[in-house]
């Protein structure tokens, strides 16, 4: 297996709007893949598509070599997918530290009535709240985090799913240095593990720092892919993404 | 003191109804079938003590498992829905269980009702009088409020709580969100056919007009008084609203009048709670 995700001539319109309009593509397994482009350019959407949010139109998508033809979103745990979301989605009446069990506990809903959360699973997510530097606000309600804390959140539940790929929607966002530095840590870290990870951002430094590999995309179609550095200098990137 | 076993009885039945109903709400889904199943579980009761002559302690046993193949079967369609789309399908499942039990005269009794409905025994003691009964229903609201706080502390209470947060976002972490609602709906629905057995067999009579939209929004306005998403509210809602309509007896108004006061209460109460407390008296929960 050379590629985790493939997509082939992947179409998704709304309406009369192409979002993603014949795209294909492939995210080789263990790399950190850079996913940007203009707004509105489908990269959102292709994190949906490929999530389980919408079904696609027309076109492919193979995970780990095989095809699935309808990808819902509730099987991405077998799948070992999952995502953030680039409007933070926490369970926001819920604690931080419910926030985290919810993800580690049982899916099969018969043995979620007998099951009760354990010792096991309360070390589990307060390590995991450590790494994200939350222990400490674990009985509050997520609700009333700080906006980088929520993004901090949504990363946590990312590692409690603890999968091979992980889709990443403008992670980095809107927040203070020293929250970027710690979830570029956390992003490095589960690259080491192997992780293949697909970030959506705009800040083309942190996309040169992480990323191996680009993929440029403009009104819903492929328009260059490659080397970050080397995808970043042509012309028609430039033109469509910087407006250089 | 009869009337106080009496006041007892109801807070006992209304408090099985108001914990089903918040096992339903607490998971955001705003159901209007409260009413549904707790009349089926009153004409389950009364069509087998008054045709089959069980007993309604057997009874007891059967309905929540008639109610929950019904509530299994629609609510396999209705778990679909969510917010405002699953109130409209459940109030069209009260709507259709109106109209059947009105009309249906050979099953039902239609208009007329049933009436005799026997008291439950067991051995040779009977529960015939309202202190006997007391006990009986507190038995009953004890086991269905252990029930209930089993579920919320369990795993499938936290998805429940995030089902209402977020349906969509639980989904992407591996969740059938729409199995848990379904299971959820028969559980509730099971729930409350025991308030609906006690009911028929302590008043002895029942018809189609117990069982209307209005005592599915007098379930709502327990649940909402109390708070979404805790039993204890859901019980202090029961209370509340049992006992202060009752205080309506004492002030002297014609009995037309004061049941027509009371609903417009249950209204004006659900009114100001959206307005000033949405999270109700002891809730932690905005829906």
């Amino acid at each position: 297996m050379k590629y985790i995700i493939e997509t082939k001539n992947l179409v998704k319109n709304f309406g009369g709007v192409h979002a993603v309009d014949h795209l294909s593509i492939n995210i080789p397994k263990g790399a950190l893949i850079g996913l940007v482009g203009p707004n509105g350019s489908g990269k959102t959407t292709l994190i949906n598509l490929l999530s389980g949010f919408f079904p696609h139109d027309k076109g492919a998508i193979f995970f780990s070599d095989s095809e699935r033809r309808k990808i819902l979103s509730w099987e991405n745990k077998f799948y070992n997918i999952t995502r953030t979301f680039q409007q933070i989605r926490l369970f926001d009446q819920m604690s931080v530290l419910d926030n985290i069990l919810v993800v580690l506990t049982e899916r099969n809903p018969f043995r979620a009535l007998f099951e009760r959360h354990t010792e096991y699973h309360i070390k589990q997510a307060e390590d995991i709240l450590r790494r994200v530097d939350l222990y400490d606000k674990q009985f509050h309600n997520a609700g009333n985090l700080s906006y980088g804390q929520r993004k901090l959140l949504e990363i946590g539940r990312v590692l409690a799913m603890d999968t091979d790929i992980i889709l990443l929607d403008e992670p980095f966002a809107g927040l203070f240095p020293e929250v970027i530095k710690k979830i570029e840590e956390i992003i490095k870290d589960l690259r080491t593990k192997g992780t293949s990870i697909v970030l959506v951002e705009h800040n083309m430094s942190i996309i040169r720092s992480l990323c191996d590999y680009l993929i440029v995309m403009d009104a819903g179609r492929l328009l260059a892919e490659g080397h970050p550095e080397k995808v970043l200098r042509e012309p028609e990137v430039l033109e469509a993404y910087l407006g250089e | 003191m009869e009337y106080i076993f009496h006041i007892a009885i109801l807070v006992s039945i209304y408090g099985i109804l108001a914990l089903a109903q918040n096992l339903v709400m607490g998971a955001g889904l705003l159901s209007m079938a409260g009413a549904a199943f707790y009349g089926i579980g009153a004409y389950t009761a009364a069509i087998l003590a008054m045709k089959f002559g069980f007993n309604i302690l057997t009874i007891l046993i059967f309905a929540p498992i008639i109610a929950g193949v019904i509530a299994l079967t629609v609510g396999s369609t209705f778990a679909r829905f969510r917010d405002d789309y699953f109130m409209l399908a459940t109030l069209g499942f009260l709507m259709i269980f109106n109209t059947v039990a009105r009309n249906w005269e050979a099953l039902t009794g239609g208009s007329f009702g049933i009436a005799g409905i026997p008291k439950p025994h067991i051995f040779h003691f009977t529960f015939g009088t309202p202190f006997s009964f007391m006990w009986l229903s507190f038995f009953l609201l004890l086991v269905v409020t252990i029930i209930c706080y089993y579920i919320s502390r369990s795993s499938f209470g936290r998805v429940l709580n995030a089902i209402r947060e977020d349906e969509d976002a639980l989904s992407v972490f591996g969740y059938k969100t729409s199995t848990y609602k379904l299971i959820i709906f028969a559980i509730g629905a099971a729930i409350s056919t025991f308030a609906g057995v006690l009911f028929a067999s302590y008043l002895t009579f029942i018809d189609s007009r117990l069982f209307t939209v209005n005592e599915s929004i007098l379930l709502w306005a327990m649940v909402i008084l109390g708070g979404i998403g805790r039993n204890r509210g859901a019980l202090l809602g029961a209370l509340l609203l049992i006992i202060i309509p009752e205080g309506l007896r004492f002030i002297g108004f014609p009995v037309e009048f004061a049941a027509l006061l009371r609903q417009s209460i249950y209204g004006l109460l659900l009114v100001f709670l959206m307005l000033y407390r949405p999270k109700g008296i002891l809730g932690q929960y905005k829906l």
